[in-house]
Parts: C-alpha cells; structure tokens; sequence
C-alpha cells in the first residue's frame, strides 16, 4: 500500500519535473515577447494556426520523423553516460548520402531497393564516423564531448564540399544536390502528406524501448552508464561497449538525415543544417532518457518549430526565437531539477554557504538551534535503515540516475 | 605552546551535526584537558570522525558551542584551529609524496620568503620531542608509513599546539609501529599538549588513553575520568567499556565475541585447522604479473596456491598490489604473464563471466560503487552477475519473476534488511550492502570465493556476521582467498598469511598459534621500512 503510494507520487513527481521546465519557459518567453513590443498571445496563438489547424498538423508531424530518430540515437548514448555531441555532422553525413547518391541510385535500381542502400550506407557512415571519439575514448579516455564535438564540425565541412564539388548539380548555379524526382521519395501514409519516416521513427522508439527495459543488453548499458567500475566488476567488456555504444548512436542519427531527404527536401543545400540534435536534447532528458516518453515531448516541439516559424516572423521576431524557447527550458530544466533533487532529500534550497550570508543580517544573536532543525529537515522514517557509516558512505546524492545537468549542456 | 600553570580545557558542548538522513552528533559534551590522552572510542558510524572535523575547522555544528579555557570559539576554518593550536593527523596520508619532509612541513607557511634555516630547527626541536629520526631531505613517497606518520605529527603540532588529534592512527601501521606511536603520543602529553586519540580497538584505549569517552550512534554514551580508569584494572575497564559500546546489543552477540570485536583481546584463530596437504589445491597462480590501465601497483610475478576447505590471507599495506591481486585472480585484470589455475584448469585467458561459471567468486573492497549499482534495485544487483542466464534470462528477455523469487530467497537466506527486493540497492546502509555480495558471490556453485576487506567499515554486528559467513564456508568445503589490512582479522580467520609488499609476495606465515601478528608484523617492516 505505502509502496504503491510512493511509487504514485513518484510518477506525478516525475511527470512535474518533465513539463513545468516547459510551462516556465513558455511563460517567461511570452515576457520577452512582450519586452519586445510585440503580444506573446498573438504568437502562441500563430503557434497554434501554423502548427495544428487545417492540415498543418501533418508537417509538423512530418518534422517529427528525423526529431524521434535524432532523440532515440542521442539517448542510447546517453544510457550509457557517453555524450555525443557530434549529432550535426553525423546527421548532415547521413543526408548527404542520400542526396549525393540518391540520385544516381535511384536511376539505376528499383526504388525500394536503391532506398535499402541508401539507408544501409548512411547507418554504415554514422557508424564508421563515429568511430575515432568511441576508440580514443575506449582506448586512452578522451573526452568524448570533445572529441566527438570537433568531428561534428568537420563532419559539417564534409558535408559541405561534397554538396559544392562531386554532388553538386550541374544544371543549376545554386551549390546544391540534384533533386530527387518526387515518385522515388518515400511514400506516404495513405490518406495523408507524412512519410512513411514517421512510422520507421516510431517503431524504432519502440524497440528501443523494449531493448532499454526489457533485455540484457540493455540492463548491461544500464550498468554501464551507471558505473564502469561495476561494469568491469560484472564482466562487461566496457571497450566493445563504448564503440558499439557511439556507432549505434551515430548510425541512427546519419539515419536520421537519410529518412529527412528521402521523406522531405528530395535535395540538400550547401551550408543547410537544421541544427535538431541540438533542439531535441532537452527534451530528451525531460524524457529520462526514455525513448517512447520523449515521443509526446519532441511531438510539442515540432508543433512549436512548425508554427513557431511563421508566427515568429508574423509578430515581427527572428526565427531564432525558438533556440531562446529551447534554451529557457534548458534553463528551467536544471533548476527545476535542483530544487527537486534538494526536496527529495528534505534539503535546504539555499547553498549552506549562502544561506548563511542571507539570514545573518536577520539574526541578532544565532539561533543554531531553529537552522539546525531546518536543515535536518523531515524525520528519518523508521523503517529506512540508517546508513552506518555515514556521512561518507551516505548514498543520497550519489545514486540519483538523472545525470547532472550541467554536466551536458556546456 | 602554552605558558599558564593551570591545565588548558577545550570544552565541547551539545554538539549536534546532522546529514540527510542521519545525525552524525548528536549533543555531545566533553572536556579536553591538556596533559591527558582522551580516547574516543566507537565503532564505525558513530560520529567520531565528524567530531573530529568540527574540532578541525572543516566542518560546522548546527548547534552547539566549543569553548577554550572559558571562552567561547567558533571554529569556522582549518585556519582558525590552527590559530588555535589544533592539529589533526588524518587517518590516511596527506603528505604531498613528490615533497620532501621539510617541504611538506612548509606548506602552511604564509610568508613571502621560505624561512628553510628556521623550519629545519623547528623539526630539530619536534624529532628530539617524539622521538624519532626524521631526514628533512627525504622525499615523503620514500619513508615508511610509520615514518610518515611521524611526519604528519610533526605537522600538526609544527606551529605549538594546544591539542593534537589522531585519526585512528594505528589502522594502518605493524605492532612494531603501534609501539613506536606510543612511545611518542607520551612524549607529547608529557609537553603538556592534549591528545586525542581515535580508535575502535578497546585495547588501545586502556594501553595508551588516560580517559575515554565512547560514542555510539551520535551520542556520547559513556565516559570514564582519569580516576575511574586509574582505579579499575582492565577487566574492569574493558567490561565498562564493552558494555557503553554495545548497550543493549550485547546480548545478541556472546560476551567473547563482543569483546574481541572490539579489539579488546589479542585474536587467536577461529576457524578448525585443517590438513593442506591432503587438500586439492583450488586456485594455483604461478609467476602471475598483472596489467591495468590504472596506475596503481600491479602484482609481479606472484605465486601461490590456495586448497579446499582453506582461508588464505594477505596481508599488507594498504595499496600494495592487493587490488590488483584480487582482480587479476577474478579475471578483472589482464596478465602479462603467468599462469593461472582453478581446479587444475588453465583459465588464465577466461574472463569474469567465465570464471563467475566455474564458482570462482570475488567480493570487491569497493561495494558501493563497484559491487552495486545503487541506482538498481537490491534484486537485480542480486543477479547483476548472472546477466543473460537463464533462468533469468530467456531469449534475452528478463524474467522478473524468476529475478524476484531469487531475490527474495537470498534476502531471506543472508538477512538483507531491505523495504522490497525493488528498494535502490544505494539506499541501503554499508552492512546490507556487503550482505547482497556476499549472497551473491557465495550463491550458486561458489567453490572460490576473493573476498578484498570484506568487513572495512562495517558496523561491529556485520563485521561478526560477515566472518562467520566466510569461516562457514570454508567449513563447507569452500575455498578463500582473504586479502585484508586488518591484521585481526588475518589471524582470526586464516590458516596461512602471506605478506604482499609493492606487488610481491615477500612472505609467508603460518597461522597456528599466539606471535602470528608480530611475524607477519616482522615481514611488513622487512619489506616496507626498508631495513637496507
């Protein structure tokens, strides 16, 4: 009973901390808005028209297709506590395997089977890009942020010159791919203009998440990103798990950029990059990492992107706009999660050392007794046993499984 | 130093200190007299170490007062007990190792100019007062480890101390070193300086102590004056003593028991003797060097051999190659080469998960981070070895029943105080955490078990439990290899001891009858000391 009813309060507690950050950052847009002369409610409410109404639903459902499959790769790195933050270049490499080839491809072979290749080749690349961060870091311990970082932006420049040079279409001036003829694109969901690159997404959330909760190799990614120490004690062999790790990620997210060309822009511009690993981090970490609750949370953004763009111009702000969105709740997330965090433990939210500075002017003589017992905040319950050797050994803190924040967004 | 006749008193008073979830002190009072030994006596947990670090400025009560001589003192710095004339020496080394002593003895000092000449005779001055040799040219990582203690006592008292605190001093050092100490912390208390002596062994307490005050779960329980201890003789004292570290708990372990996990006695052996020779020998290392990518100490070219039904201990220094020992017997640790066998079994190429199959088992030091996931629940942290296994895997898909029926047996079977097999493993205290790996080593076919400090930090009823497990075991056939830095512990449970020095087996004792301690005691000087 006391077991259900925690693990209910632990739900709501969770479902709070994934949309407060949200709410928050959508309030404190709507202020800046306003600083900006211009009503927050007519662009919430352009959000909405461009977004949802008619059949603008469908593009933003179509803009979901590439968000999931970006989202789920991002987070099978990061169950493992490996960040790869190289998703611009590997995602421009995958579309550029589909825009450079595809037309030569698809003049050659049937579509479907010159779609097969295309996809194999660009899960191939991601993966194969991927490998000098996954290797340093397996071998010597890089910092793979780092180092998958400045892969990311030579990734980019690839990508760029190949676009510029062997795949550059002749017939135009523009430094672009030719385009891919409309009846070689995949197909659509009868009845509708959304590709078929949403249901791949979708199903590819869902085996993800049954992989993530339900199978061993997924408990071992578990305990890998928990703990590499305990990993080794287990048996895992954490080298192959780095790699395997970094090339599934990598793969999905080139994926991601095939299915964008295939399904969407038929060609890819020099210099384009729709920048949505970075879009979607937050909200993959609103989602706990979990691929089938990020669904709705990358869903919300793609309503936002779609109808953001217009309303955006339409109440006379930069498209840019929505990367503040996107930041605020980065923002909220973390503090959100702080004041949870130091909740949880029945913990001041203050700093000990600032809370010190702030309610001195307010104490003639000290009243340790009064901050002690605020601090100790609420009783031990008596049946959760009392760590013996604590304070060093005292686990709280230690054992949460949301990484810090502040760890991944720098 | 202090001029005044009358004996100078640090008087704590209600100190309360609380962490989540625990209160760590809760309204402790004692006076420390200068000229006088105050031993602090509690097991593990009981609040000794965060006392010590309010005294030392590292920490501040919640409430509560320290006065000197009257006047109240905040102390909220290491800066500001220093001023104070309060030094600590830390039960591990906080010696920088690439500096030389006297290096090491300046690090506090503030002036522009490095005052060498003067420093060299202030350590002049503090080696004649304890009593030791001290080279002001060594370089730290060179002396031994009683050697650098001497060192780190010099340092806390370096600028003329009120009051020297020490950190379980002798957790780390031979009987030999024990001794050197103690003549030493004499020399000291004879200056007219307070000493405060941590420890949770009951027989340091009356050999060295001139009062003790002992603390249980946060609280001051018990204090004996200098005229108590004075007039009791040590069954006395230890009876007053066993009795304020236990309370009521001393029923449920024996008398005899309670006292020498207390340190109380000398230990002898516990476990039944056996004949090694008619016993097979189960796990066979033969000129086995390891190597990690870490950088601590790897085992070079060891030997050795451990039968059935045996406990084999290793003693040594801590950080001497016994986690790579562990490890590399466990299958953690890659070998550069050697050989090793488990049941005449070359599995010098298998890895943990083959050797978990055969029943070779290990216990890591580190369970908290190593042993469990505390993220994970108590249930698959009690299968986490057996990952992809049937009957909890099929298919590669989990069997949560089978899991949780597993679980449930084990928690039952070790007595793993947990709310549900599905509480976060991380939330459990020190104790129940041991008990989920030792029921899971032990579980399942375990002929071999590694187990690496098995009982370090544990509270004293665990550390009981813990090697009445282990004795059990190795009753019922099991085999043992014991690697720890308790020389207690060594004696109770093992039939041989062999010495582990900078990854070399240097030694090796067998264990029947009183003088073991001091002759493992004897190789560790041998090896460490470097008597050249």
């Amino acid at each position: 009973m006391r077991a259900e009813q925690s693990r209910g309060r632990a739900a709501v507690d969770g479902l709070v901390r994934s949309i407060l950050p949200v709410i928050l950052a959508l309030i404190v847009a709507g202020l800046i808005i306003l600083a900006m002369g211009s009503n927050p409610l007519d662009f919430f409410a352009g959000v909405w028209t461009y977004g949802i109404t008619g059949t603008n639903w469908q593009r933003s459902l179509v803009l979901m297709a590439p968000l999931v499959i970006v989202a789920v790769g991002l987070i099978i790195a990061f169950r493992g506590q490996l960040w790869n933050l190289g998703y611009n270049g590997q995602y421009l490499l995958g579309a550029v395997v589909a825009s450079g080839f595809g037309p030569y491809l698809f003049a050659a072979l049937p579509a479907w089977l010159a779609t097969i290749v295309i996809f194999l080749g660009a899960l191939l690349v991601g993966a194969v890009w991927s490998l000098i961060p996954a290797i340093l870091k397996a071998r010597y311990g890089t910092n793979e942020i780092i180092t998958s970082l400045v892969m990311s932006f030579i990734g980019v420049g690839i990508a760029n010159l190949l676009i510029k040079g062997p795949f550059k279409d002749p017939s135009t001036p523009q430094p672009q791919t030719a385009v891919i003829p409309d009846d070689q694109l995949l197909p659509y969901i009868p009845g509708t203009a959304i590709h078929i690159g949403l249901l791949i997404a979708i199903v590819l959330a869902i085996v993800a998440q049954f992989v993530f909760t339900r199978t061993s190799f997924g408990l071992r990614m578990d305990i890998f990103g928990a703990s590499p120490k305990a990993a080794r004690h287990v048996g895992i062999n954490s080298t192959w798990m780095v790699i395997l790790l970094f090339a599934l990620s990598s793969a999905l997210i080139a994926f991601a950029g095939a299915v964008d060309v295939l399904g969407q822009y038929s060609y890819q511009r020099a210099n384009w990059d729709p920048h949505y690993g970075d879009a979607v981090m937050p909200f993959v970490f609103l989602a706990r990492l979990s691929p089938l609750a990020a669904i709705p949370l990358v869903a919300f953004y793609a309503v936002l992107a779609t109808g953001g763009t217009l309303a955006a111009q339409q109440a006379g702000l930069n498209v840019d706009f929505l990367l503040v969105i996107v930041g605020l709740i980065l923002i909220f997330m973390t503090i959100t999660e702080y004041v949870g965090e130091k909740r949880r433990l029945g913990q001041s939210y203050l700093p000990p050392g600032l809370r010190r500075t702030l309610l001195r002017p307010f104490q003639g003589t000290p009243s340790p007794r009064a901050s002690a017992q605020e601090r100790v905040g609420e009783p031990i319950p008596p049946d959760t046993p009392v760590s013996e050797s604590a304070p060093e050994t005292a686990p709280a803190t230690a054992t949460d499984p949301a990484p810090a924040p502040e760890a991944r967004t720098s | 130093m202090t001029t005044s006749t009358a004996p100078d008193v640090i008087s704590l008073r209600e100190i309360t200190k609380a962490f989540p979830g625990v209160v760590a002190n809760d309204r402790i009072s004692l006076d420390i007299v200068s000229g006088q030994v105050h031993c602090l006596l509690g097991e593990n947990g009981a609040g000794k170490s965060t006392l010590i670090s309010i005294l030392a400025g590292m920490q501040q009560p919640d409430s509560g007062t320290i006065a000197i001589n009257g006047a109240i003192t905040p102390i909220n710095s290491p800066k500001a007990a220093v001023d104070h004339g309060i030094g600590v020496v830390h039960q591990h080394s906080t010696l920088v190792p690439a500096f030389t002593v006297l290096e090491n003895l300046m690090l506090g000092e503030t002036g522009v100019m490095l005052g060498k000449k003067k420093a060299k005779e202030r350590l002049d001055e503090l080696s004649e007062l304890l009593g030791a040799q001290i080279d002001p040219h060594a370089i730290a990582a060179d002396l031994g480890l009683g050697q650098q203690q001497q060192v780190e006592i010099a340092k806390a008292i370096w600028k003329g101390s009120r009051l020297l605190i020490l950190d379980e001093p002798t957790s780390m050092l031979t009987p030999q070193a024990i001794e050197h100490l103690g003549e030493s912390i004499e020399r000291v208390k004879a200056q007219g300086l307070a000493v405060v002596f941590i420890t949770h062994k009951l027989r340091e307490a009356y050999a060295m102590g001139d009062c003790v005050t002992v603390l249980r779960g946060g609280r001051n329980v018990g204090h004996i004056s200098v005229e108590q201890l004075a007039s009791y003789d040590e069954q006395q004292a230890q009876d007053a003593i066993l009795s304020a570290m236990f309370g009521d708990d001393i029923n449920t372990v024996s008398d005899e028991a309670a006292a020498e996990l207390a340190g109380a006695t000398e230990s002898v052996r516990e476990t039944r003797g056996i004949d090694l020779e008619n016993r097979p020998v189960r796990l066979e290392l033969s000129g086995v060097s390891s190597r990690g990518h870490g950088r601590d100490v790897e085992v070079d070219d060891v030997a050795l051999q451990v039968h059935e039904g045996e406990i084999l201990g290793i003693a040594g220094i801590d950080g001497h190659g016994q986690g790579a020992l562990a490890e590399v017997a466990a299958g953690q640790r890659s070998t550069s080469s050697g050989i090793v066998r488990f049941d005449g079994q070359d599995v010098t190429r298998l890895g943990v998960r083959g050797r978990q199959q055969l029943g070779l088992r290990y216990v890591t030091d580190d369970r908290l981070h190593e042993g469990t996931v505390g993220s994970m629940s108590v249930a698959l942290n009690l299968v986490v070895k057996r990952i992809g296994q049937r009957p909890f895997w099929k298919f590669g898909q989990i069997q949560r029943k089978a899991v949780d029926a597993e679980a449930a047996r084990l928690i039952e079977e070790y007595g793993i105080r947990t709310p549900s097999s599905a509480t976060r493993a991380g939330t459990l205290s020190g104790g129940n955490i041991q008990k989920i790996l030792l029921a899971r080593e032990l579980t399942h076919g375990a002929r071999l078990v590694i187990v690496n400090k098995p009982t370090y930090g544990l509270d004293l009823k665990t550390v009981h439990l813990v090697r009445e497990i282990l004795i059990d075991f190795a009753a019922n056939g099991g085999s043992v290899l014991l690697l720890s830095t308790d020389l207690d512990e060594l004696v109770e449970l093992s039939h041989r001891i062999e010495i582990i020095s900078s990854g070399r087996i240097v030694g090796s004792v067998t264990n029947d009858g009183p003088g073991t301690a001091e002759k493992v005691g004897h190789y560790m000087t041998g090896a460490i000391e470097g008597v050249h």
